[in-house]
């Protein structure tokens, strides 16, 4: 009988390992006619707050919740010059995106159109030089940089020293670095 | 009967190995030529040790054993000491053989020529350090004179990857935040396939590069071609392309000389269809190529940083034909 629970256990216990095979899907490709829908997002008029375009909620809100999306995101932060102004989020010569405080609101369709349009004082349009889905990951990435909450995913970790606290932990503003 | 054309064929195949691209077993320079002679030594030493234990493994099955005891522990103990002093001189040895055939290979009078190539996922960047700090950036492509060592910098500007030229050296890894040193010399013209020894990532099998060994003068002819900026578009679809490629995000990542298009994070394409090879080895060098790898890098190379960039019919053919211009 013990023989036995003990064959039983060692089995679930090997059967449990295989949960460990479970990888993160990763789109590389989206569809064109996706990716153009993606840019069709709702904003109020005074430009603060709006809805995102229908096929992102079909999609499954992606550039919030996948590893993979944000870790594009994070590339694409180091890439094309944020850091210039906005540090490693902490600001400098442009607003803090780590301080809990968002300028044209929380929520991503306002982030996305701040990366899109440019906004004044100084925020760049990024509408020629990024595509509309780089423009989602980035978004997406920022959004969970400064999260009131803690987000079910993050990229991956800089290899540099850390000048902040990682993404992946919340409230961005008030933990600690050391 | 089945079998034995499967093992024939097998071992064919095993043989393709021998031939010229890509080969450790064809060198055609002094590091990997000791390197071939390494691999020569530890193949007849090790291939005898083999035979040995095989004829001993062999003997002992097949004879009888010793009738008296006494002498057959005293015979054993002699077998087995004379094994273990044979093992140590043999792990020595070719220990110090292969530390002095990985030991760099001397210089020479020459001084060597200093190219600094950085690994990226998944291509590799080019750059030939000028007099007055004007570099010549290019990529996935290095010339370089016959003869002369070359002196290869190697960096990493994401992950770990590896630089192998099997006919010409040996692997040396490209590792983040540490400087690595490769020193060779190509003994004849010819072009050297190169590719990532180290497991970098989704894309890490198509990240080839060639070596383009040349004499000094069309050495120093094509560099002369690669430091002018970019033609002129000679048409007016060329004209067009270039105006596309400046408005579009292409520029945001790209560098081609002598336009607007001034981004980094990409291989410079300035004198792209001098090149062989298209995307680290992925594609020839055609018009087509360049178009089908613009209209959708995702499916020639998934996962590749380029993204995929709308461009209608029309852009597209112009902005394949200023590429395929760029010579």
């Amino acid at each position: 009988m013990d023989k036995r629970w003990a064959a039983l256990s060692t089995l679930l216990l090997a059967l449990s390992l295989l949960g460990g095979c479970r990888v993160e899907n990763r789109e590389t490709r989206l569809d064109p006619p996706l990716a153009e829908a993606l840019d069709h997002i709702a904003l109020m008029p005074n430009g603060i707050g709006g809805t995102p375009p229908e096929i992102y909620t079909i999609m499954g809100k992606p550039y919030r919740t996948s590893s993979f999306h944000l870790s594009q995101g994070k590339r694409l932060y180091e890439w094309f010059g944020c850091q210039a102004c906005h540090g490693d989020g902490q600001g400098g010569n442009a607003p803090s995106l780590i301080d809990g405080w968002w300028n044209y609101g929380p929520d991503l369709t306002s982030i996305y159109a701040s990366i899109r349009d440019g906004r004044p004082g100084g925020m760049p349009a990024f509408r020629n030089r990024l595509t509309n889905e780089q423009i989602w990951q980035l978004a997406g990435y920022v959004q969970v940089m400064g999260a009131y909450s803690p987000p079910s995913a993050a990229p991956g970790r800089s290899d540099r020293p850390q000048t902040r606290p990682a993404e992946n932990r919340a409230p961005a503003a008030s933990a600690p670095l050391r | 009967m089945r079998r034995r054309i499967l093992l024939v064929s097998a071992a064919l195949t095993a043989c393709s190995g021998c031939s010229g691209w890509q080969s450790a077993l064809d060198p055609q320079g002094p590091a990997a030529a000791s390197l071939d002679r390494l691999l020569l030594g530890f193949v007849l030493v090790l291939g005898g040790i083999w035979l040995c234990v095989m004829l001993v493994l062999a003997a002992g099955l097949w004879r009888r054993a010793a009738a008296t005891p006494g002498t057959a522990r005293r015979r054993s103990a002699w077998a087995v000491g004379g094994a273990c002093a044979a093992t140590v001189l043999v792990v020595s040895g070719l220990t110090l053989a292969s530390y002095l055939a990985s030991r760099a290979a001397p210089l020479g009078q020459d001084e060597p020529l200093v190219i600094r190539v950085r690994g990226l996922q998944w291509w590799w960047e080019v750059v030939y350090p000028g007099a007055d700090g004007q570099d010549l950036v290019t990529a996935n492509e290095i010339h370089i004179p016959v003869g002369r060592p070359v002196r290869i910098e190697l960096s990493a500007a994401d992950v770990i990857h590896s630089f192998w030229v099997p006919n010409l050296a040996g692997k040396q890894d490209m590792i983040p935040g540490r400087d690595n040193v490769l020193t060779f010399t190509a003994w004849e013209a010819g072009t050297y396939r190169g590719q990532c020894a180290e497991f970098c990532g989704m894309q890490h099998a198509r990240m080839a590069f060639l070596i383009v060994a040349e004499s000094q003068e069309s050495f120093d002819r094509w560099r002369a071609a690669q430091e002018a900026e970019a033609a002129a578009p000679a048409g007016e679809e060329e004209a067009r392309g270039r105006q596309v490629f400046e408005q579009k995000p292409c520029g945001a990542c790209h560098t081609i000389r002598g336009t607007e298009a001034r981004g980094t994070t990409g291989p410079d394409l300035t004198h792209i269809a001098s090149r062989q090879y298209l995307a680290a080895g992925v594609l020839p060098m055609t018009r087509g190529a360049l178009a089908a790898w613009t209209a959708d890098p995702q499916t020639i190379k998934p996962g590749n940083n380029m993204p995929l960039v709308p461009l209608t019919a029309a852009e597209l053919q112009a902005v394949s034909a200023w590429l395929a211009s760029l010579r």
